[in-house]
């Protein structure tokens, strides 16, 4: 057999795949997350950024794009096959089943993964296609020119309870999945020892947290400052918006 | 000691199984699990019914022969235990017992607790050995072995090749077993030669066999009663990736 498709539809070979895979979704989760915290700063620094990545040239944008889906789909479609195979493994499963050594985090990898896929096509819908929700007339004036308000659109986003409590679960549950994915991605890659193992399972669930607290302070600082009157954001920013979405609908109609 | 027992028992192949209850009495807290179950059997030949089949040989814990998941785990709660090694002073008065074959598609029941591992002799006769004639003993101590590499080689070759990790693996996988097949052979100079043919030949004869895909639980380890180590897998993951990479570049001699 060709060695490349040989190393392809190994047990391994899937496995190296998922591992790779999940190293680019693991790096991109935390950069996005890095990028979104910059909402705590006055509204001009996550517009700038947010109106940055958006006037990337198309190429090197969808290409961006392109490749992490990719990613994502390579990763989804193995889950499936290797999960699979493994159930197909042990057609008969044990009447008293016992586990010693498996984590709730390990365990539970197809579980989380199934709900990140949902979390991850409704979070593109709602605030990439914004299809959703309307998000359309949110403009910013940065430096004279009228970009689209991301401080805006992610604080009324966050205003619908049951989308932040959506996104809380979702990241709870990232957080596991991580826990877990970023030290066995190093077992799988062959570079991992008992030396080492126990450093980077803690590492893995710091880096599970420091996503998961990221990612979640941005709903509970919208939920706090809309519904319980603490001045953590920018509340008339988004009044200013309103105001000036109005003004500029009345200019160019 | 009095116990309930609830067996697996499993006329063929074919045939459908199902868990029996049994009551034991007057059972020594210093019998081993086989001789508890040597009991039970005598008991039952007594009255005339067909007593429960397993495998058992050495009964000193160093061939392999003994399986038994008990309460859910391979080789039952003791840890670095295998069955026969097993006393029944680890149980209480009057508890239940559950008692099944080790479980996977690869390792069909023939007969109650009994399962053909042959699958693994599969894997050993595809890359388990040394081609050239390495010489007897004396012409093995010929070739210096650093420390460190002979104890890492030493543990890997602990294996008993009982198939617990399997049994106890959540997706019935055999990389253990293989890991520790190829980690044995491939650390010493006289396996080195081969180890990219080793590990390739091996690894797929693995995947052939239908066993399932590992996701980093664990819990091979943990049971294993020759406690060998998470790093023969990641040892054979990094093996197969080079062989993979030679191969698809033809350098495999």
């Amino acid at each position: 057999m060709n060695p490349f498709r040989q190393l392809l539809q190994s047990s391994l070979g899937k496995k190296y795949l998922m591992a790779l895979t999940g190293v680019v979704l693991a790096g991109f989760v935390l950069g996005h997350m890095a990028g979104n915290v910059q909402i705590f700063l006055p509204p001009e620094y996550i517009n700038t950024y947010g109106h940055k990545l958006q006037s990337l040239p198309g190429v090197a944008l969808w290409g961006i794009r392109g490749f992490l889906l990719l990613c994502l789909a390579v990763h989804v479609w193995l889950a499936f096959v290797l999960t699979i195979e493994n159930r197909l493994a042990r057609p008969l499963r044990y009447e008293a089943e016992d586990t010693v050594e498996a984590t709730i985090s390990s365990r539970a990898m197809p579980y989380t993964g199934l709900i990140l896929l949902f979390f991850i096509i409704f979070h593109i819908l709602h605030y990439t296609v914004r299809s959703v929700y309307d998000y359309s007339n949110l403009p910013y004036d940065l430096h004279g020119e009228v970009v689209h308000d991301i401080y805006a659109m992610m604080y009324l986003g966050f205003t619908h309870w049951w989308v932040s409590i959506f996104y809380i679960i979702a990241m709870s549950l990232l957080c596991m999945h991580l826990a877990h994915g970023v030290s066995s991605m190093f077992q799988t890659m062959g570079v991992r020892n008992d030396k080492w193992r126990p450093f980077l399972n803690k590492a893995a669930l710091a880096y599970g947290w420091i996503v998961y607290l990221g990612f979640i302070s941005i709903p509970i600082a919208v939920l706090l400052t809309e519904y319980g009157g603490l001045p953590i954001l920018d509340k008339e920013h988004i009044e200013a918006t309103q105001t000036l979405a109005k003004t500029l609908t009345l200019i160019h109609p | 000691m009095k116990l309930k027992l609830k067996i697996w028992r499993q006329k063929s192949v074919e045939m459908e199984g199902s868990l029996v209850d049994y009551q034991l009495a007057d059972v020594s807290p210093d019998s081993s699990f086989l001789e508890m179950l040597d009991l039970l059997n005598e008991q039952m030949i007594s009255e005339g019914e067909e007593p429960v089949a397993f495998d058992h040989d050495c009964r000193e814990g160093i061939c392999g022969t003994c399986s038994l998941t008990i309460n859910g785990i391979p080789h039952g709660p003791q840890k670095a235990t295998t069955t026969c090694q097993l006393h029944m002073r680890h149980f209480r008065d009057g508890e239940t017992i559950v008692i099944e074959p080790f479980r996977a598609r690869p390792f069909p029941v023939i007969s109650d607790l009994i399962v053909d591992r042959a699958a693994f002799d599969g894997i050993v006769q595809i890359g388990g050995f040394i081609t050239a004639r390495t010489g007897s003993a004396p012409d093995g101590n010929a070739i210096p072995i650093s420390k460190g590499v002979a104890d890492k080689s030493m543990d890997a070759a602990a294996c008993i090749g009982c198939g617990a990790c399997v049994a106890a693996c959540k997706n019935a996988s055999a990389m253990l077993f293989v890991g520790a097949k190829v980690a044995h052979l491939n650390l010493l100079p006289q396996g080195a030669a081969e180890k990219d043919r080793r590990v390739l030949s091996m690894v797929s004869q693995m995947d052939r066999a239908g066993f399932g895909n590992c996701t980093n639980f664990g819990e091979c380890s943990a049971v294993c009663p020759k406690e060998i180590p998470l790093d023969v897998i990641a040892k054979m993951n990094r093996d197969y990736a080079t062989a993979s990479l030679k191969n698809i570049f033809s350098q495999v001699g």
